[in-house]
């Protein structure tokens, strides 16, 4: 399991600007950014190098942040990859909430799933062959 | 425990004499002293000796807002200006401001009615009490400070804001009361526990004397729990007296009138009728020993209900349930009559939402409609969209089946609503014709 940040921010032009410069100012460096919008807020999710100094920072700073327990997987840089992976993940009956993807080129991308009712999907995963690489290579990307 | 057992215990019946011959000696002094109330006895047709027993009140005239702010400055009193010790006023921001003078006696009267309210939650003597009510020309500062000194408490004067010196005086002087508004309590509950403190465990404080503004069950649970305090309610307006009106035992539900020296009737506020002990309607005073500025039949605008019942506390005077609104705080939503404190209260019961709140009101085409801005509970898991709309479709849904209102919910985050250091504006109203809140009162 990684750790994600999550951050609520009310649909309101700038709010996402404000709360990228408060992780900027606490020197947080961003690998992923994946925002849910709804007409009234939106929910940032964003996997970056210190996920506590950053709750923290956005805490202080007066906004409604936690972090959340999410699965990361590296799929290879092909076409279906994603697919294989989500054609699996339906075998071992868990619901995906959400997910996103993040590649650098190297071949190889990133899933981040959020995955309910799986304590040991990561486990399983591995089993079945995947690599879900360690929470620093994630943070480090 | 009681302050003065004698008037606080005193048998119905002699009290009812009591109240009489008070209210007489009032209606006496408004008659004989002040323009205003010789020319409302007459165009009603009556005069004092009229009052034969308590049942002839309701041959007298109302006394309104309106009245008083006619009166500006000095119209209603009944001394002579060298008996007039002390001014209130209310702010004026929602029309020509009312004026207020007390007597010693009076101001003496109010100290003592106040200090009832102390002794009820077994404090007194030895006490330290911090008053974060604002002094000036609002009652709720003077007046609670004026109570607590009366009660033989030491008073700490620290008047409102300024929340994080509050909270340091509250630790290192060994507060053990606290009097303010309870929206001003809760947030210096939570600053308090911002700053990292647990004010249940850390804080010394036994019990809190709230008032000047509603509050709702699960506020009032969320204060007394985050400050490990019993809650009293305290009732009391500027132009009666001040906070000291009412006050709550806390044996019962409900809060004691001081009926010594008020005299309540609940009426109905279309009809103008009185209506039986037990029943909703306005509250209206009659005060039996206010010396510079005594009102006869004042309309309060206040919601409340009498309630007859002993109260096992041994203290006779009725009490009167916790105001749930005003009359003019009334919202007229589509046709359905809602209290903004209605609404709190359905927000206390959903778990996941934070207590504060504000409502807006505003007409989109013809129709009325009411926004909702809340916000979540520190707790509360958001990372899934569906766990927000479900929250909101929640209270969505409980707002529907309790207050047959459609309100459209907006969460918002943390601190967008203003927390006040005085009383919180709940409701804004948009709606063109009004300009303000709209209500049944005048």
């Amino acid at each position: 399991m990684i750790k994600q940040l999550t951050v609520f921010l009310t649909n309101e032009k700038g709010r996402l600007a404000a709360a990228c410069r408060v992780l900027a100012d606490a020197g947080i460096n961003l690998r992923s950014l994946n925002v849910a919008d709804t007409a009234d807020f939106g929910v940032a999710r964003i996997i970056c190098d210190n996920p506590d100094d950053a709750l923290q920072a956005l805490q202080h700073a007066g906004y409604r942040a936690a972090i959340t327990d999410v699965v990361a997987v590296c799929v290879p840089d092909v076409l279906g990859g994603l697919a294989d992976l989500l054609a699996f993940m339906d075998t071992l009956d868990v619901n995906i909430e959400y997910g996103y993807c993040f590649v650098n080129g190297g071949g190889n991308a990133i899933d981040i799933l959020k995955v309910d009712g799986g304590a040991d999907v990561e486990e399983r995963l591995i089993e079945a062959g995947y690599v879900c690489p360690k929470a620093e290579d994630v943070y480090n990307f | 425990m009681f302050f003065q057992e004698e008037f606080e215990t005193m048998p119905r019946e002699q009290l009812r004499e009591l109240q009489l011959l008070r209210m007489r000696d009032t209606f006496k002094r408004c008659y004989d002293n002040v323009d205003f109330y010789k020319k409302a006895f007459n165009g009603a047709g009556v005069v004092p000796e009229d009052l034969k027993s308590l049942d002839d009140l309701r041959k007298f005239p109302f006394t309104v807002k309106q009245d008083m702010r006619d009166a500006y400055p000095y119209k209603l009193f009944a001394v002579p200006m060298d008996k007039v010790a002390r001014i209130h006023a209310s702010s004026g921001t929602t029309g020509q401001a009312t004026v207020v003078g007390h007597t010693a006696g009076d101001l003496a009267r109010w100290g003592e009615c106040f200090a009832r309210g102390i002794r009820m939650a077994d404090l007194g003597p030895g006490t330290v009490m911090q008053v974060a009510y604002g002094y000036g020309l609002f009652t709720g500062g003077l007046g609670a400070h004026v109570g607590g000194e009366v009660a033989g408490c030491c008073v700490i004067p620290a008047s409102s804001g300024n929340t994080k010196r509050q909270i340091q005086m509250i630790k290192d002087m060994g507060v053990e009361l606290l009097a303010c508004t309870p929206s001003y309590a809760l947030l210096i509950a939570d600053s308090a526990i911002e700053m990292g403190y647990d004010p249940a465990v850390d804080f010394k404080l036994k019990a809190g004397i709230f008032g000047a503004e509603p509050s709702s069950d699960g506020m009032r649970r969320e204060i007394a729990q985050k400050l490990g305090i019993r809650y009293c309610d305290v009732y009391g307006l500027s132009e009666i007296m001040g906070p000291g009106v009412a006050m709550e035992c806390g044996h019962g539900e409900g809060l004691h009138f001081a009926e010594d020296h008020f005299y309540p009737e609940i009426i109905d506020p279309d009809t103008l009728e009185p209506l039986p002990d037990g029943e909703w309607g306005e509250l209206v005073i009659t005060t039996l020993t206010r010396e510079c500025t005594p009102l006869v039949r004042y309309r309060t605008r206040d919601i409340s209900r009498i309630i007859a019942q002993p109260c096992s506390c041994g203290r006779t005077h009725r009490r009167i349930d916790r105001i749930i609104g005003r009359t003019d705080d009334m919202l007229i939503i589509r046709g359905v009559n809602v209290f903004p404190s209605q609404i709190e209260q359905v927000i206390a019961e959903v778990p996941g939402i934070a207590t504060q709140y504000q409502i807006t009101v505003g007409t989109r085409g013809s129709l009325d409609y009411v926004e909702l801005a809340v916000e979540m509970a520190p707790d509360f898991v958001f990372d899934e969209i569906r766990q927000l709309e479900g929250l909101k479709k929640k209270l969505a849904a409980e707002l529907k089946s309790n207050l047959q209102i459609a309100v459209d919910i907006r969460i918002v985050e943390p601190h967008t609503i203003e927390r006040s250091e005085g009383k919180a504006k709940r409701v804004i109203d948009l709606r063109k014709n009004t300009g303000t809140i709209r209500g049944i009162g005048k």
